[in-house]
Protein backbone atom coordinates (compact mmCIF):
# COMPACT_ATOMS: atom_id res chain seq x y z
CA UNK A 1 0.00 0.00 0.00
CA UNK A 2 1.29 3.42 -0.87
CA UNK A 3 1.54 6.08 1.80
CA UNK A 4 2.46 8.90 -0.58
CA UNK A 5 -0.93 10.59 -0.35
CA UNK A 6 -1.05 10.20 3.39
CA UNK A 7 2.34 11.83 3.77
CA UNK A 8 0.88 15.02 2.31
CA UNK A 9 -1.53 15.11 5.20
CA UNK A 10 0.46 13.68 8.06
CA UNK A 11 3.71 15.61 7.69
CA UNK A 12 6.27 14.70 10.31
CA UNK A 13 6.08 18.12 11.93
CA UNK A 14 2.32 17.59 12.43
CA UNK A 15 2.86 14.24 14.06
CA UNK A 16 5.59 15.74 16.21
CA UNK A 17 3.16 18.39 17.52
CA UNK A 18 0.53 15.68 18.09
CA UNK A 19 2.96 13.66 20.13
CA UNK A 20 4.47 16.64 21.98
CA UNK A 21 1.80 19.34 22.02
CA UNK A 22 2.95 22.85 22.93
CA UNK A 23 0.94 24.90 25.41
CA UNK A 24 -1.28 22.00 26.39
CA UNK A 25 -3.28 22.53 29.54
CA UNK A 26 -5.27 25.25 31.23
CA UNK A 27 -3.95 28.76 31.75
CA UNK A 28 -4.89 29.70 35.30
CA UNK A 29 -4.24 33.40 34.75
CA UNK A 30 -6.61 33.78 31.81
CA UNK A 31 -9.14 36.43 30.95
CA UNK A 32 -10.73 34.69 27.97
CA UNK A 33 -12.05 31.13 27.92
CA UNK A 34 -13.51 29.51 24.83
CA UNK A 35 -15.08 26.08 24.50
CA UNK A 36 -15.75 24.83 21.04
CA UNK A 37 -16.55 21.47 19.57
CA UNK A 38 -17.03 19.92 16.22
CA UNK A 39 -20.50 18.42 16.51
CA UNK A 40 -20.06 16.09 13.56
CA UNK A 41 -17.15 14.23 15.06
CA UNK A 42 -16.86 15.02 18.75
CA UNK A 43 -13.57 16.94 18.66
CA UNK A 44 -13.46 19.34 21.57
CA UNK A 45 -11.19 22.26 22.49
CA UNK A 46 -10.96 24.32 25.66
CA UNK A 47 -8.86 27.39 24.93
CA UNK A 48 -7.64 29.80 27.60
CA UNK A 49 -6.07 33.11 26.61
CA UNK A 50 -4.37 35.89 28.50
CA UNK A 51 -4.87 39.07 26.54
CA UNK A 52 -3.09 42.15 27.89
CA UNK A 53 -2.75 45.61 26.33
CA UNK A 54 -3.87 44.43 22.93
CA UNK A 55 -1.45 41.52 22.90
CA UNK A 56 -1.91 37.75 23.22
CA UNK A 57 0.38 37.35 26.18
CA UNK A 58 -0.25 33.65 26.73
CA UNK A 59 -2.40 30.83 25.36
CA UNK A 60 -3.09 27.23 26.32
CA UNK A 61 -5.42 24.59 24.96
CA UNK A 62 -6.96 21.47 26.32
CA UNK A 63 -9.23 19.01 24.60
CA UNK A 64 -9.66 15.83 22.68
CA UNK A 65 -9.43 15.10 19.01
CA UNK A 66 -7.56 13.62 16.11
CA UNK A 67 -3.95 14.27 15.18
CA UNK A 68 -4.89 17.11 12.85
CA UNK A 69 -7.06 19.02 15.31
CA UNK A 70 -4.68 18.66 18.23
CA UNK A 71 -1.51 19.48 16.29
CA UNK A 72 -3.24 22.46 14.71
CA UNK A 73 -4.19 23.72 18.20
CA UNK A 74 -0.61 23.28 19.34
CA UNK A 75 0.73 25.24 16.38
CA UNK A 76 -1.89 27.94 16.72
CA UNK A 77 -1.02 28.66 20.36
CA UNK A 78 2.64 28.68 19.44
CA UNK A 79 2.28 31.25 16.67
CA UNK A 80 -0.21 33.66 18.31
CA UNK A 81 1.73 34.09 21.53
CA UNK A 82 3.17 37.61 21.64
CA UNK A 83 1.14 38.75 18.62
CA UNK A 84 -1.08 41.82 18.63
CA UNK A 85 -4.80 41.04 18.64
CA UNK A 86 -5.24 42.26 15.07
CA UNK A 87 -2.31 40.15 14.00
CA UNK A 88 -3.84 37.10 15.64
CA UNK A 89 -7.08 37.72 13.77
CA UNK A 90 -5.17 38.18 10.53
CA UNK A 91 -3.43 34.87 11.13
CA UNK A 92 -6.80 33.20 11.63
CA UNK A 93 -7.88 34.63 8.31
CA UNK A 94 -4.70 33.47 6.57
CA UNK A 95 -5.19 30.01 8.03
CA UNK A 96 -8.77 29.87 6.82
CA UNK A 97 -7.63 30.89 3.32
CA UNK A 98 -4.91 28.25 3.41
CA UNK A 99 -7.48 25.57 4.24
CA UNK A 100 -9.80 26.70 1.46
CA UNK A 101 -6.94 26.70 -1.02
CA UNK A 102 -7.29 30.45 -1.54
CA UNK A 103 -4.39 32.84 -2.02
CA UNK A 104 -2.95 34.69 0.96
CA UNK A 105 -0.07 37.03 1.70
CA UNK A 106 2.91 34.70 1.90
CA UNK A 107 5.40 37.26 3.12
CA UNK A 108 3.61 39.03 5.91
CA UNK A 109 4.18 36.37 8.57
CA UNK A 110 6.61 33.57 9.10
CA UNK A 111 4.11 30.76 9.47
CA UNK A 112 6.74 28.29 10.58
CA UNK A 113 5.29 24.90 11.54
CA UNK A 114 1.79 26.00 10.51
CA UNK A 115 2.79 25.67 6.86
CA UNK A 116 2.87 21.91 7.34
CA UNK A 117 -0.92 21.97 7.62
CA UNK A 118 -1.25 23.15 4.03
CA UNK A 119 -1.80 19.56 2.87
CA UNK A 120 -5.05 19.36 4.85
CA UNK A 121 -6.72 21.46 2.15
CA UNK A 122 -6.49 18.37 -0.09
CA UNK A 123 -8.61 16.41 2.41
CA UNK A 124 -11.98 18.20 2.57
CA UNK A 125 -13.30 15.94 5.33
CA UNK A 126 -10.46 17.01 7.60
CA UNK A 127 -10.52 20.80 7.14
CA UNK A 128 -12.91 21.23 10.08
CA UNK A 129 -10.46 19.32 12.29
CA UNK A 130 -7.69 21.76 11.44
CA UNK A 131 -9.72 24.94 11.79
CA UNK A 132 -11.36 24.20 15.18
CA UNK A 133 -8.62 25.76 17.34
CA UNK A 134 -8.30 28.76 15.05
CA UNK A 135 -12.03 29.45 15.16
CA UNK A 136 -11.89 29.27 18.95
CA UNK A 137 -8.98 31.72 19.03
CA UNK A 138 -10.74 34.06 16.59
CA UNK A 139 -13.87 34.03 18.74
CA UNK A 140 -11.89 34.70 21.92
CA UNK A 141 -9.83 37.53 20.49
CA UNK A 142 -12.86 39.15 18.86
CA UNK A 143 -14.78 39.06 22.15
CA UNK A 144 -11.93 40.99 23.76
CA UNK A 145 -11.30 43.37 20.85
CA UNK A 146 -14.91 44.60 20.93
CA UNK B 1 -27.39 -16.00 -1.69
CA UNK B 2 -24.86 -15.21 -4.39
CA UNK B 3 -22.97 -12.10 -3.35
CA UNK B 4 -21.37 -11.59 -6.77
CA UNK B 5 -24.82 -11.29 -8.35
CA UNK B 6 -26.06 -9.03 -5.58
CA UNK B 7 -23.02 -6.73 -5.89
CA UNK B 8 -23.71 -6.36 -9.60
CA UNK B 9 -27.12 -4.82 -8.79
CA UNK B 10 -25.41 -1.87 -7.08
CA UNK B 11 -23.78 0.32 -9.75
CA UNK B 12 -22.07 2.61 -7.22
CA UNK B 13 -19.95 -0.24 -5.88
CA UNK B 14 -18.29 -0.68 -9.25
CA UNK B 15 -15.72 2.10 -8.99
CA UNK B 16 -12.25 2.92 -7.77
CA UNK B 17 -11.72 5.36 -4.90
CA UNK B 18 -8.25 6.82 -4.41
CA UNK B 19 -6.85 4.21 -6.77
CA UNK B 20 -8.44 1.19 -5.08
CA UNK B 21 -11.69 -0.71 -5.74
CA UNK B 22 -14.31 0.74 -3.42
CA UNK B 23 -15.15 -1.19 -0.26
CA UNK B 24 -18.28 0.41 1.19
CA UNK B 25 -18.61 -0.29 4.91
CA UNK B 26 -20.91 2.57 5.91
CA UNK B 27 -24.36 1.13 5.25
CA UNK B 28 -25.57 1.93 8.77
CA UNK B 29 -25.24 5.60 7.77
CA UNK B 30 -26.96 5.00 4.46
CA UNK B 31 -27.21 1.95 2.24
CA UNK B 32 -26.40 1.89 -1.45
CA UNK B 33 -29.22 1.67 -3.96
CA UNK B 34 -29.81 -1.25 -6.33
CA UNK B 35 -30.54 -0.71 -10.00
CA UNK B 36 -34.14 -1.90 -9.38
CA UNK B 37 -34.78 1.12 -7.14
CA UNK B 38 -32.98 3.56 -9.44
CA UNK B 39 -35.03 2.25 -12.38
CA UNK B 40 -38.30 2.62 -10.44
CA UNK B 41 -37.51 6.30 -9.80
CA UNK B 42 -36.53 6.79 -13.43
CA UNK B 43 -39.70 5.12 -14.65
CA UNK B 44 -41.86 7.25 -12.38
CA UNK B 45 -40.25 10.51 -13.49
CA UNK B 46 -40.13 9.52 -17.17
CA UNK B 47 -43.67 8.15 -17.51
CA UNK B 48 -45.94 8.70 -14.52
CA UNK B 49 -44.89 11.93 -12.80
CA UNK B 50 -47.99 13.66 -11.51
CA UNK B 51 -49.51 14.79 -8.25
CA UNK B 52 -51.52 12.26 -6.27
CA UNK B 53 -55.10 12.12 -4.94
CA UNK B 54 -56.42 14.94 -7.08
CA UNK B 55 -55.96 14.38 -10.79
CA UNK B 56 -58.77 13.14 -12.91
CA UNK B 57 -56.20 12.46 -15.58
CA UNK B 58 -54.44 9.19 -16.32
CA UNK B 59 -51.00 10.17 -15.03
CA UNK B 60 -52.52 11.33 -11.76
CA UNK B 61 -54.21 7.95 -11.38
CA UNK B 62 -51.02 6.09 -12.15
CA UNK B 63 -49.04 8.15 -9.64
CA UNK B 64 -51.74 7.63 -6.99
CA UNK B 65 -51.86 3.89 -7.64
CA UNK B 66 -48.08 3.60 -7.34
CA UNK B 67 -47.93 5.77 -4.22
CA UNK B 68 -50.73 3.91 -2.46
CA UNK B 69 -49.34 0.62 -3.77
CA UNK B 70 -46.10 1.42 -1.98
CA UNK B 71 -48.07 1.97 1.23
CA UNK B 72 -49.55 -1.54 0.91
CA UNK B 73 -46.02 -2.94 0.38
CA UNK B 74 -44.89 -1.23 3.59
CA UNK B 75 -47.94 -2.55 5.46
CA UNK B 76 -47.10 -6.09 4.44
CA UNK B 77 -43.39 -5.59 5.12
CA UNK B 78 -43.99 -4.78 8.80
CA UNK B 79 -47.24 -6.82 9.10
CA UNK B 80 -49.48 -3.90 10.06
CA UNK B 81 -53.22 -4.58 10.18
CA UNK B 82 -54.18 -1.80 7.82
CA UNK B 83 -52.68 0.80 5.48
CA UNK B 84 -54.41 3.38 7.71
CA UNK B 85 -51.56 2.71 10.10
CA UNK B 86 -48.80 3.55 7.60
CA UNK B 87 -47.80 7.22 7.37
CA UNK B 88 -45.11 8.32 4.98
CA UNK B 89 -42.63 10.77 6.52
CA UNK B 90 -39.27 12.24 5.63
CA UNK B 91 -37.48 9.65 7.73
CA UNK B 92 -37.13 8.23 11.23
CA UNK B 93 -36.41 11.64 12.75
CA UNK B 94 -39.62 13.17 11.38
CA UNK B 95 -41.60 10.10 12.41
CA UNK B 96 -40.37 10.23 16.03
CA UNK B 97 -40.91 13.99 16.16
CA UNK B 98 -44.46 13.43 14.96
CA UNK B 99 -45.13 11.06 17.86
CA UNK B 100 -43.57 13.45 20.38
CA UNK B 101 -45.32 16.55 19.02
CA UNK B 102 -48.60 14.76 18.37
CA UNK B 103 -49.27 11.99 20.87
CA UNK B 104 -46.80 13.30 23.44
CA UNK B 105 -47.96 16.89 23.53
CA UNK B 106 -51.61 15.85 23.62
CA UNK B 107 -51.37 13.30 26.42
CA UNK B 108 -48.44 14.11 28.73
CA UNK B 109 -48.97 15.83 32.08
CA UNK B 110 -46.49 17.39 34.46
CA UNK B 111 -44.58 14.74 36.40
CA UNK B 112 -45.20 11.99 33.82
CA UNK B 113 -42.18 9.97 32.76
CA UNK B 114 -40.63 9.15 29.42
CA UNK B 115 -38.20 6.22 29.45
CA UNK B 116 -35.39 5.81 26.92
CA UNK B 117 -31.91 4.19 27.14
CA UNK B 118 -28.29 5.29 27.08
CA UNK B 119 -27.80 3.74 23.65
CA UNK B 120 -30.33 5.88 21.79
CA UNK B 121 -29.58 7.84 18.63
CA UNK B 122 -30.04 11.61 18.99
CA UNK B 123 -33.27 11.35 16.98
CA UNK B 124 -34.76 9.25 19.78
CA UNK B 125 -33.46 11.54 22.53
CA UNK B 126 -34.00 15.15 21.59
CA UNK B 127 -37.72 15.02 20.64
CA UNK B 128 -38.35 13.57 24.13
CA UNK B 129 -36.04 16.08 25.81
CA UNK B 130 -37.96 18.92 24.20
CA UNK B 131 -41.30 17.36 25.11
CA UNK B 132 -40.21 16.78 28.72
CA UNK B 133 -39.08 20.40 29.04
CA UNK B 134 -42.32 21.67 27.59
CA UNK B 135 -44.55 19.50 29.77
CA UNK B 136 -42.50 19.36 32.95
CA UNK B 137 -42.16 15.62 32.41
CA UNK B 138 -39.19 13.50 33.50
CA UNK B 139 -36.86 11.90 30.95
CA UNK B 140 -35.32 8.71 32.36
CA UNK B 141 -32.49 6.62 30.93
CA UNK B 142 -32.21 2.86 31.32
CA UNK B 143 -28.62 1.91 32.10
CA UNK B 144 -26.80 -0.68 29.98
CA UNK B 145 -24.98 -3.83 31.01
CA UNK B 146 -21.22 -4.07 30.73
CA UNK B 147 -21.38 -5.59 27.23
CA UNK B 148 -23.73 -2.92 25.93
CA UNK B 149 -26.92 -5.00 26.11
CA UNK B 150 -30.15 -4.08 27.90
CA UNK B 151 -31.33 -6.18 30.82
CA UNK B 152 -35.08 -6.54 31.29
CA UNK B 153 -34.54 -6.06 35.01
CA UNK B 154 -33.08 -2.62 34.36
CA UNK B 155 -36.03 -1.84 32.08
CA UNK B 156 -38.47 -3.02 34.77
CA UNK B 157 -36.71 -0.86 37.34
CA UNK B 158 -36.99 2.25 35.19
CA UNK B 159 -40.63 1.93 34.12
CA UNK B 160 -43.18 2.94 36.76
CA UNK B 161 -46.88 3.72 36.79
CA UNK B 162 -45.92 7.33 36.06
CA UNK B 163 -44.31 6.27 32.79
CA UNK B 164 -46.43 7.22 29.82
CA UNK B 165 -43.99 6.69 26.94
CA UNK B 166 -41.21 4.14 26.48
CA UNK B 167 -39.11 4.77 23.37
CA UNK B 168 -36.26 2.43 22.54
CA UNK B 169 -34.21 1.54 19.49
CA UNK B 170 -34.69 -1.94 18.04
CA UNK B 171 -31.07 -2.26 16.89
CA UNK B 172 -28.21 -0.05 18.09
CA UNK B 173 -26.36 1.89 15.41
CA UNK B 174 -23.18 1.78 17.52
CA UNK B 175 -23.20 -1.47 19.48
CA UNK B 176 -25.15 -3.49 16.94
CA UNK B 177 -27.23 -4.88 19.81
CA UNK B 178 -30.68 -6.25 19.00
CA UNK B 179 -32.98 -5.20 21.84
CA UNK B 180 -35.83 -7.40 23.21
CA UNK B 181 -38.55 -5.01 22.08
CA UNK B 182 -41.40 -7.50 22.47
CA UNK B 183 -40.58 -8.05 26.15
CA UNK B 184 -40.06 -4.33 26.76
CA UNK B 185 -43.41 -3.52 25.11
CA UNK B 186 -45.10 -5.93 27.53
CA UNK B 187 -43.48 -4.22 30.52
CA UNK B 188 -44.52 -0.81 29.15
CA UNK B 189 -48.12 -1.93 28.64
CA UNK B 190 -48.31 -3.57 32.08
CA UNK B 191 -47.51 -0.12 33.49
CA UNK B 192 -49.96 1.73 31.28
CA UNK B 193 -47.31 3.25 28.98
CA UNK B 194 -47.11 3.13 25.20
CA UNK B 195 -44.17 1.57 23.36
CA UNK B 196 -42.40 3.56 20.64
CA UNK B 197 -39.75 1.80 18.55
CA UNK B 198 -36.92 3.41 16.61
CA UNK B 199 -36.45 0.75 13.94
CA UNK B 200 -34.05 2.72 11.70
CA UNK B 201 -31.30 0.09 12.03
CA UNK B 202 -33.69 -2.86 12.31
CA UNK B 203 -35.90 -2.54 9.24
CA UNK B 204 -33.02 -3.06 6.76
CA UNK B 205 -31.76 -6.18 8.52
CA UNK B 206 -34.34 -8.08 10.57
CA UNK B 207 -37.96 -9.05 10.01
CA UNK B 208 -40.05 -6.39 11.74
CA UNK B 209 -43.54 -7.53 12.77
CA UNK B 210 -45.46 -4.76 14.52
CA UNK B 211 -48.28 -7.08 15.62
CA UNK B 212 -45.90 -9.58 17.14
CA UNK B 213 -43.93 -6.81 18.88
CA UNK B 214 -47.21 -5.23 19.94
CA UNK B 215 -45.59 -1.80 19.73
CA UNK B 216 -47.76 1.31 19.54
CA UNK B 217 -45.57 3.37 17.23
CA UNK B 218 -42.61 2.33 15.09
CA UNK B 219 -40.40 4.52 12.91
CA UNK B 220 -37.88 3.76 10.17
CA UNK B 221 -36.11 5.35 7.21
CA UNK B 222 -36.05 4.19 3.62
CA UNK B 223 -32.50 5.22 2.82
CA UNK B 224 -30.91 2.64 5.12
CA UNK B 225 -32.80 -0.15 3.34
CA UNK B 226 -31.95 0.49 -0.31
CA UNK B 227 -34.59 3.20 -0.88
CA UNK B 228 -33.88 6.88 -1.64
CA UNK B 229 -33.21 9.50 1.04
CA UNK B 230 -36.15 11.64 2.15
CA UNK B 231 -38.69 8.86 2.67
CA UNK B 232 -39.51 7.13 5.92
CA UNK B 233 -42.41 5.53 7.72
CA UNK B 234 -44.34 6.09 10.90
CA UNK B 235 -46.43 3.10 11.93
CA UNK B 236 -49.03 3.72 14.61
CA UNK B 237 -51.88 1.66 15.99
CA UNK B 238 -55.08 2.87 14.38
CA UNK B 239 -56.82 3.64 17.67
CA UNK B 240 -53.95 5.95 18.72
CA UNK B 241 -53.59 7.64 15.35
CA UNK B 242 -57.33 8.23 15.27
CA UNK B 243 -57.18 10.24 18.48
CA UNK B 244 -53.97 12.03 17.54
CA UNK B 245 -54.18 15.49 15.99
CA UNK B 246 -52.06 16.24 12.92
CA UNK B 247 -48.99 18.40 13.48
CA UNK B 248 -48.68 19.70 9.92
CA UNK B 249 -51.54 21.52 8.29
CA UNK B 250 -52.21 22.52 4.70
CA UNK B 251 -53.11 20.92 1.42
CA UNK B 252 -53.70 17.18 0.99
CA UNK B 253 -54.57 16.56 4.64
CA UNK B 254 -57.92 18.36 4.74
CA UNK B 255 -61.50 17.23 4.30
CA UNK B 256 -63.40 20.51 4.48
CA UNK B 257 -61.93 24.01 4.83
CA UNK B 258 -63.99 26.86 6.22
CA UNK B 259 -62.94 30.39 7.07
CA UNK B 260 -62.37 29.66 10.76
CA UNK B 261 -62.54 25.90 11.05
CA UNK B 262 -61.43 22.92 9.00
CA UNK B 263 -61.69 19.17 9.23
CA UNK B 264 -59.18 16.49 8.37
CA UNK B 265 -59.05 13.64 5.95
CA UNK B 266 -59.22 10.13 7.35
CA UNK B 267 -56.18 8.05 8.21
CA UNK B 268 -53.45 7.95 7.09
CA UNK B 269 -53.75 11.09 4.97
CA UNK B 270 -54.51 13.50 7.79
CA UNK B 271 -50.83 13.16 8.72
CA UNK B 272 -49.52 13.80 5.22
CA UNK B 273 -49.90 17.55 4.71
CA UNK B 274 -48.63 18.98 1.43
CA UNK B 275 -47.65 17.14 -1.73
CA UNK B 276 -46.23 13.90 -0.39
CA UNK B 277 -42.88 12.29 -1.15
CA UNK B 278 -44.30 10.43 -4.13
CA UNK B 279 -41.13 9.26 -5.88
CA UNK B 280 -39.54 8.42 -2.55
CA UNK B 281 -42.46 6.21 -1.55
CA UNK B 282 -42.39 4.46 -4.92
CA UNK B 283 -38.64 3.96 -4.48
CA UNK B 284 -39.28 2.50 -1.03
CA UNK B 285 -41.82 0.12 -2.54
CA UNK B 286 -39.23 -1.03 -5.07
CA UNK B 287 -36.66 -1.45 -2.28
CA UNK B 288 -39.10 -3.63 -0.32
CA UNK B 289 -39.66 -5.80 -3.42
CA UNK B 290 -35.89 -6.12 -3.74
CA UNK B 291 -35.39 -7.04 -0.07
CA UNK B 292 -38.22 -9.58 -0.25
CA UNK B 293 -36.70 -11.15 -3.32
CA UNK B 294 -33.41 -11.71 -1.52
CA UNK B 295 -35.16 -12.52 1.75
CA UNK B 296 -34.60 -10.73 5.04
CA UNK B 297 -33.73 -14.04 6.70
CA UNK B 298 -30.94 -14.54 4.16
CA UNK B 299 -29.74 -10.98 4.71
CA UNK B 300 -29.71 -11.41 8.50
CA UNK B 301 -27.89 -14.75 8.27
CA UNK B 302 -25.31 -13.27 5.90
CA UNK B 303 -24.72 -10.34 8.24
CA UNK B 304 -24.35 -12.53 11.33
CA UNK B 305 -21.73 -14.51 9.41
CA UNK B 306 -19.91 -11.34 8.35
CA UNK B 307 -20.05 -9.87 11.88
CA UNK B 308 -18.60 -13.10 13.30
CA UNK B 309 -15.83 -13.15 10.70
CA UNK B 310 -15.11 -9.44 11.18
CA UNK B 311 -14.85 -9.73 14.96
CA UNK B 312 -12.56 -12.78 14.69
CA UNK B 313 -10.27 -11.00 12.24
CA UNK B 314 -10.33 -7.59 13.93
CA UNK B 315 -9.47 -9.11 17.29
CA UNK B 316 -6.24 -10.39 15.82
CA UNK B 317 -5.07 -6.79 15.47
CA UNK B 318 -3.16 -5.88 18.58
CA UNK B 319 -4.59 -2.88 20.41
CA UNK B 320 -7.97 -3.00 18.69
CA UNK B 321 -10.96 -2.68 21.00
CA UNK B 322 -14.45 -3.79 19.92
CA UNK B 323 -17.55 -2.25 21.54
CA UNK B 324 -20.79 -4.15 22.13
CA UNK B 325 -21.64 -7.82 22.58
CA UNK B 326 -19.09 -10.36 21.40
CA UNK B 327 -21.74 -12.91 20.38
CA UNK B 328 -22.48 -12.23 16.68
CA UNK B 329 -26.01 -13.61 17.07
CA UNK B 330 -26.76 -10.79 19.52
CA UNK B 331 -25.90 -8.12 17.00
CA UNK B 332 -26.54 -6.91 13.50
CA UNK B 333 -23.90 -6.54 10.83
CA UNK B 334 -21.79 -3.75 12.23
CA UNK B 335 -18.66 -3.53 14.32
CA UNK B 336 -17.63 -0.40 16.22
CA UNK B 337 -14.04 -0.26 17.35
CA UNK B 338 -11.03 1.84 18.26
CA UNK B 339 -7.41 1.25 17.39
CA UNK B 340 -5.27 2.33 20.32
CA UNK B 341 -3.23 5.50 19.89
CA UNK B 342 -4.76 6.20 16.50
CA UNK B 343 -7.74 8.55 16.57
CA UNK B 344 -10.79 7.22 14.65
CA UNK B 345 -10.66 10.17 12.22
CA UNK B 346 -7.11 9.31 11.38
CA UNK B 347 -8.10 5.66 10.99
CA UNK B 348 -10.92 6.65 8.64
CA UNK B 349 -8.62 8.84 6.53
CA UNK B 350 -6.05 6.07 6.12
CA UNK B 351 -8.82 3.64 5.17
CA UNK B 352 -10.28 6.14 2.71
CA UNK B 353 -6.89 6.47 1.04
CA UNK B 354 -7.17 2.69 0.58
CA UNK B 355 -10.64 2.93 -0.95
CA UNK B 356 -12.44 1.78 2.21
CA UNK B 357 -15.39 3.83 3.49
CA UNK B 358 -16.11 3.65 7.24
CA UNK B 359 -17.72 6.05 9.68
CA UNK B 360 -15.74 7.85 12.37
CA UNK B 361 -17.18 10.06 15.07
CA UNK B 362 -19.86 9.89 17.73
CA UNK B 363 -22.51 8.32 15.44
CA UNK B 364 -25.20 10.72 16.65
CA UNK B 365 -25.09 9.04 20.05
CA UNK B 366 -23.24 11.40 22.40
CA UNK B 367 -24.78 10.00 25.62
CA UNK B 368 -23.65 6.51 24.57
CA UNK B 369 -20.12 7.77 23.78
CA UNK B 370 -20.03 9.21 27.29
CA UNK B 371 -21.25 5.89 28.70
CA UNK B 372 -18.50 4.10 26.76
CA UNK B 373 -16.02 6.76 27.98
CA UNK B 374 -14.79 7.57 24.51
CA UNK B 375 -15.14 10.73 22.45
CA UNK B 376 -15.35 8.99 19.13
CA UNK B 377 -15.14 5.56 17.56
CA UNK B 378 -14.78 4.02 14.11
CA UNK B 379 -17.55 1.86 12.71
CA UNK B 380 -17.65 -0.64 9.87
CA UNK B 381 -21.19 -1.61 8.90
CA UNK B 382 -22.16 -4.33 6.45
CA UNK B 383 -25.04 -5.08 4.17
CA UNK B 384 -26.01 -7.81 1.75
CA UNK B 385 -23.47 -6.61 -0.83
CA UNK B 386 -20.45 -6.99 1.44
CA UNK B 387 -18.37 -10.14 1.66
CA UNK B 388 -15.41 -11.57 3.52
CA UNK B 389 -13.01 -10.07 0.98
CA UNK B 390 -14.26 -6.61 2.02
CA UNK B 391 -13.44 -7.44 5.63
CA UNK B 392 -10.00 -8.68 4.62
CA UNK B 393 -9.43 -5.31 2.95
CA UNK B 394 -10.60 -3.54 6.13
CA UNK B 395 -8.24 -5.57 8.28
CA UNK B 396 -5.33 -4.92 5.90
CA UNK B 397 -6.21 -1.22 5.93
CA UNK B 398 -6.25 -1.12 9.71
CA UNK B 399 -2.91 -2.90 9.89
CA UNK B 400 -1.47 -0.32 7.53
CA UNK B 401 -2.93 2.51 9.65
CA UNK B 402 -1.30 1.03 12.70
CA UNK B 403 1.98 0.64 10.89
CA UNK B 404 1.82 4.15 9.47
CA UNK B 405 1.16 5.80 12.80
CA UNK B 406 3.73 3.73 14.64
CA UNK B 407 6.29 4.89 12.06
CA UNK B 408 5.57 8.55 12.57
CA UNK B 409 5.70 8.26 16.33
Amino acid sequence: MSFNNLDQLYRSVIMEHYKNPRNKGILEENNVTIDMNNPTCGDRIHLTLKLTDGIVEDAKFDGEGCSISMSSASMMTQIVKGKKLEEALELADIFSKMMLGEEYDLDKYDLGDVEALQGVSQFPARIKCATLAWKAMEKGVKSEAQ
Amino acid sequence: MNIKDIKSYFPVLNQEVNGHPLVYLDSAATSQKPIQVIEALKKYYEFDNSNVHRGVHTLGNRATDSYEGAREKVRKFINARSTKEIIFTRGTTTALNTVAAGYGRQTLQEGDEIVITYMEHHSNIIPWQQLAKEKGAVLKYVDLQQDGTLSLDAVRAAITNKTKIVSIMYVSNVLGTINPIKDIAKIAHDNGAIMVVDAAQAAPHVKVDVQDLDCDFLAFSGHKMCAPTGIGVLYGKEALLDKMEPIEFGGEMIDFVGLQESTWKELPWKFEGGTPIIAGAIGLGAAIDFLNEIGLDNIAAHEHKLAAYAMDELEKIEGLQIFGPRDPMQRCGLVTFNLDDVHPHDVATVLDMNGIAVRAGHHCAQPLMKWLQVTATARASFYMYNDEADIDRLVAGLRSAKEYFSDVF
